[in-house]
C-alpha cells in the first residue's frame, strides 16, 4: 500500500456487497481484490498456500481467504454474511460478502441493508440467469445507490466483446424494469486478474475502467438524504454534576437533512417548536450536523423529550401513522402469523405492532406479485400491512434508509424474524 | 466535493458512538471490557465522546490474567483516575484458587483460555447484560462474521450458524432470563484505522506500543518478552533488543515486534509498510486454524 499520512486521515469509506451465484467465483473476485492491492498478509497468504496444496489445486485457491467458519471450510460454501477490510491510497473499502444460495437471500438482505455499492457476478458462459435476476432486486429493493456489474471468467469465452455486449444488453432489459440509477458494466478474469485491480492485456476493447479504479472513484458523497432533517432522540445526556447541572443533550445520530445551530425544530409527537441552541460532539461545538453524525443537541426550551421521539425540521415532516405498508424479508424458519403480534424496532423507537394483511408475495426471480399463496417463510418478501400500538414517525425507504426501514422482533424467541422497507 | 461529508474515519467514530449509545439505551447493567490494549482504549475514548459531558454511564471491567505488563496496569489506573471511571477486576487467580480453572503447564502455558472462566464468572456475579468489547472483524477471520450485538446464551455460548440477523443501523438487544450479550463498537475497524484515529484525536497510549529497550527471547519465530512465570528452553536464549507491542494482552503470548517506531506517526508508516498481521504474533491464535472460533463458541471474548 502506497502511504501518505495526510491522504489517509482523509479517505472515504465505501460499503460495498457482492452477490453472485455459487460458482460465479464471487470468494476468488474478493481474494483477487484483497491479494491485487496488496491487502493480504504474509501469514494469511503462508495459511492458504498452504491449504491449497493440500486441497490439490493447481494454484493458490483465493477462495479459501474468505472461508470463515470451521463448517464453512468443510463444506465449501459461505454461510454468513462476512465482513472484509482493504484500502487503497484513495478509498478504505468494507466488503459484506454474502452467500449466494437460494436459501440465504435473508444473507444477501442483510449485506446490502449498509451498502453504497452492489457488485453483481454474471458467468460469462451462461449470462443472465434467474439468480442475477433476484440479486438484482435484491439490490433495487434495498436501494443500494450504485450497481457495478461483473462479468466474469471472460478467459473462457476467449475475452470475445460481442459476449460481453450482449450480456450488457440483455442485463439492461431486465434493468429498465426495476428501480436503478446508476449501473456499470466490467468485463473480468477474477481468476487470472483481468480488468479485477491491474488492467487487461486480453480485453483492448474495453476502456471504462478496472473494477478498482470504479471502486475508487464511484461518487458517493450524495448518498445520504441531506433534504429532510430528521434526529432520532437515542439517549439524553443529563451529568447532573455541580459543574453542568442544568446540561441536558439529546444524543443520537442525524439520519437526514442539515441541522445548523440555531435552527427551528420540532419536536415529534409532542409538536412544540424550539430552537437549536448548540450542537457538540465531545468538547467542540459544531455549527452544523449532517448524516451521518453522531452529536448531542442542546435546545432552547426545557422541553420533555425520550428517547424514540424525533427532532425534525418544520420545512419537512414525516409521516406520523399508526397504519403502516411495507416490503418486508423474512428472515426466519417460523413463518409470519398474519394477526400476530411482534415487537417492532425502527430507529430508536421499540414498540408492538401486529400484522394486519398480506396483500402479496414477490418472486424473486420473476419479480410477479403473488396473490393466491400468502404463506411467508423463510426468505420470502412480500408486502404487508402492519398496525403499530402507537403512532411511528417515519419516511418511506425510498427518501430515507434510516428513517424507512425497521425489524420485527418474536416476542418469545427475541429473534429478529423480519425486516422491513416502508412504503 | 460536497462539505457535508465525513471521512473513513469521522465515520467509524460516528457508528461506534451510536453502537456504545445504544447500548446504553438498551441495557440495564453494561459494562466495557478494558484491556489495557490499543482497542480498548479507543472503545473507552469513544465512550467518553458518547455521554461527554456526562461521566460513562457504565463501569470498565479489566480480566487480569496476573501475567500483565506492568506498565499496562500504571495505563488502566491512570486512565481511570483521569476520567472518572469505575473499575471492577476480575482476577484469573481467583479462578485458579477457587479450583474453577486449572493452570495450564509446559512452555506454552498461557492465562489466555482461562480468562473465559473469570470473565464468565465476573459477569454473572454482577449480572451484567452487556459486555462491550475491542474485537474487530478484520483481526481474525472467525470474527469476520460477528454481529456488532452478539448474543450469548446462559452458558455464554456464542451459536456461530444461529446468529441474529443485524441490517441498518437497527440493534436488537432483546432477550431472556440469564442471557447477555457481547457488543463490539469498532467492529468495522482495521488496525490501521485505529492507530490514525489515536492520531486524530491525540489519545495518550501506553509506553509499550513505542519503542524501548527489552529482554525477549524467540520462539516459534515470534519475540516474547521474559517474566518470571516465563519457562526457557534449552535452546532459547534471553536477550534485549529494542522492539514495542503490537497488540497488548496476556505477556505469556504477547509477541513484541523489533521495532525503533518511536511516535505515533512512525508506527503508523510501520504499519503500512509490515506485511504480517498483528494476530501473526499472537500464540494464542497459533494452535489451530480454528482456535479463535473455538474460544469463542466457549465464551471468550
Amino acid at each position: 500500500m502506497s502511504f501518505s499520512n495526510n491522504g489517509y486521515l482523509d479517505m472515504e469509506l465505501l460499503r460495498f456487497t457482492t452477490a453472485g451465484s455459487v460458482d460465479d467465483g464471487k470468494s476468488t473476485l474478493i481474494g483477487r481484490l484483497l491479494y491485487d492491492s496488496k491487502s493480504i498478509f504474509e501469514d494469511q497468504l503462508e495459511a492458504v498456500k498452504r491449504a491449497s496444496i493440500q486441497k490439490g489445486n493447481d494454484y493458490i485457491n483465493l477462495a479459501l481467504l474468505t472461508d470463515g467458519l470451521r463448517s464453512e471450510r468443510e463444506q465449501g460454501i459461505t454461510i454468513d454474511v462476512a465482513y472484509r477490510y482493504f484500502a487503497t491510497p484513495k478509498r478504505k473499502f468494507i466488503i459484506a460478502d454474502t452467500p449466494g444460495h437460494v436459501q440465504y437471500t435473508r444473507n444477501m438482505v442483510t449485506g446490502a441493508s449498509t451498502a453504497n455499492a452492489a457488485i453483481i457476478l454474471i458467468d460469462a458462459r451462461n449470462g443472465v440467469i434467474e439468480q442475477t435476476l433476484r440479486h438484482t432486486f435484491i439490490a433495487t429493493l434495498l436501494q443500494i445507490p450504485h450497481l457495478v456489474v461483473c462479468i466474469n471468467k471472460m478467459d473462457l469465452v476467449d475475452f470475445k466483446e460481442e459476449v460481453f455486449e450482449t450480456i450488457k444488453k440483455s442485463f439492461s432489459t431486465f434493468a429498465s424494469v426495476v428501480d436503478i440509477n446508476d449501473v456499470r458494466f466490467v468485463p473480468i478474469s477474477a481468476l487470472k486478474g483481468d480488468n479485477v485491480v491491474d488492467e487487461s492485456q486480453n480485453m483492448p476493447w474495453y476502456k471504462e475502467g478496472t473494477l478498482m479504479s470504479i471502486l475508487e472513484s464511484i461518487p458517493i458523497e450524495n448518498d445520504y438524504n441531506f433534504t429532510d432533517a430528521r434526529f432520532p432522540v437515542q439517549y439524553v445526556i443529563r451529568p447532573l454534576t455541580d459543574e453542568h447541572h442544568d446540561y441536558r443533550g439529546y444524543a443520537g445520530r442525524v439520519a437526514g437533512g442539515i441541522f445548523a445551530d440555531g435552527d427551528t425544530v420540532t419536536v415529534l409527537p409532542s409538536g412544540i417548536k424550539t430552537k437549536i441552541k448548540s450542537i457538540d460532539l465531545f468538547e467542540t461545538k459544531l455549527n452544523e450536523a449532517f448524516p451521518p453524525m453522531s452529536v448531542s443537541l442542546s435546545l432552547e426550551d426545557d422541553i420533555d423529550i425520550s428517547r424514540g421521539d424525533m427532532i425534525i425540521k418544520p420545512d419537512s415532516m414525516p409521516t406520523i401513522s399508526q397504519d403502516i405498508e411495507a416490503t418486508i424479508c423474512w428472515m426466519n424458519q417460523k413463518p409470519l402469523r398474519i394477526g400476530g403480534k411482534y415487537n417492532l424496532m425502527h430507529t430508536t423507537r421499540d414498540i408492538k405492532c401486529i400484522v394486519k394483511e398480506v396483500l402479496y408475495k414477490i418472486n424473486v426471480n420473476t419479480l410477479a406479485q403473488i396473490t393466491d399463496d400468502k404463506d411467508v417463510g423463510l426468505n420470502s418478501i412480500a408486502k404487508i400491512k402492519l398496525k403499530t400500538t402507537k403512532p411511528l414517525i417515519f419516511d418511506t425507504y425510498k427518501k430515507n434508509r434510516v428513517t424507512g426501514s425497521l425489524i420485527l422482533i418474536d416476542e418469545a424467541t427475541n429473534e429478529t424474524v423480519g425486516v422491513g422497507m416502508i412504503g | 466535493m460536497n462539505k457535508h461529508h465525513l471521512n473513513h474515519l469521522r465515520e467509524l467514530e460516528s457508528e461506534s458512538i451510536y453502537v456504545i449509545r445504544e447500548v446504553a439505551a438498551q441495557f440495564e447493567r453494561p459494562v466495557l471490557l478494558f484491556s489495557g490494549g490499543k482497542d480498548s482504549i479507543v472503545i473507552t475514548h469513544l465512550a467518553r465522546k458518547a455521554f461527554y459531558p456526562a461521566k460513562l454511564p457504565f463501569p470498565l471491567l479489566h480480566i487480569d490474567t496476573g501475567h500483565n505488563f506492568q506498565e499496562t496496569l500504571d495505563y488502566r489506573d491512570d486512565l481511570v483516575k483521569k476520567i472518572g471511571a469505575q473499575l471492577i477486576v476480575g482476577l484469573v487467580q481467583e479462578s485458579i484458587d477457587k479450583g474453577k480453572a486449572v493452570e495450564e503447564s509446559g512452555y506454552n502455558a498461557s492465562r489466555n483460555v482461562l480468562q473465559t472462566i473469570t470473565l464468565l464468572d465476573t459477569i454473572e456475579k454482577y449480572k451484567f447484560d452487556a459486555a462491550m468489547g475491542g474485537a474487530r472483524r478484520d483481526e481474525e477471520k472467525a470474527r469476520a462474521k460477528e454481529r456488532f450485538f452478539s448474543h450469548r446464551d446462559e452458558f455464554g455460548q456464542w451459536d456461530p450458524k444461529n446468529q441474529r440477523p443485524e441490517l441498518w443501523n437497527i440493534f436488537n438487544g432483546k432477550k431472556n432470563m440469564g442471557e447477555h450479550f457481547r457488543v463490539f463498537p469498532i467492529s468495522n475497524w482495521t488496525e490501521m484505522d485505529v492507530w490514525q484515529y489515536i492520531l486524530l484525536e491525540n489519545i495518550e497510549m501506553p509506553s509499550l506500543y513505542f519503542t524501548h529497550q527489552r529482554e525477549v527471547f524467540c520462539r516459534d519465530g515470534v519475540w516474547l518478552a521474559t517474566a518470571p512465570f516465563m519457562k526457557l528452553k534449552n535452546t532459547e536464549k534471553a536477550e534485549i533488543k529494542t522492539v514495542r507491542c503490537r497488540t497488548i494482552g496476556d505477556i505469556t503470548c504477547t509477541g513484541v515486534t523489533l521495532s525503533e517506531a518511536n511516535t505515533l506517526e512512525e508506527i503508523i508508516g510501520e504499519i503500512a509498510a509490515t506485511r504480517v498481521t498483528e494476530r501473526g504474533g499472537r500464540a494464542d491464535d497459533k494452535r489451530s486454524d480454528a482456535a479463535m472460533e473455538d474460544r469463542k463458541r466457549e465464551g471468550y471474548f
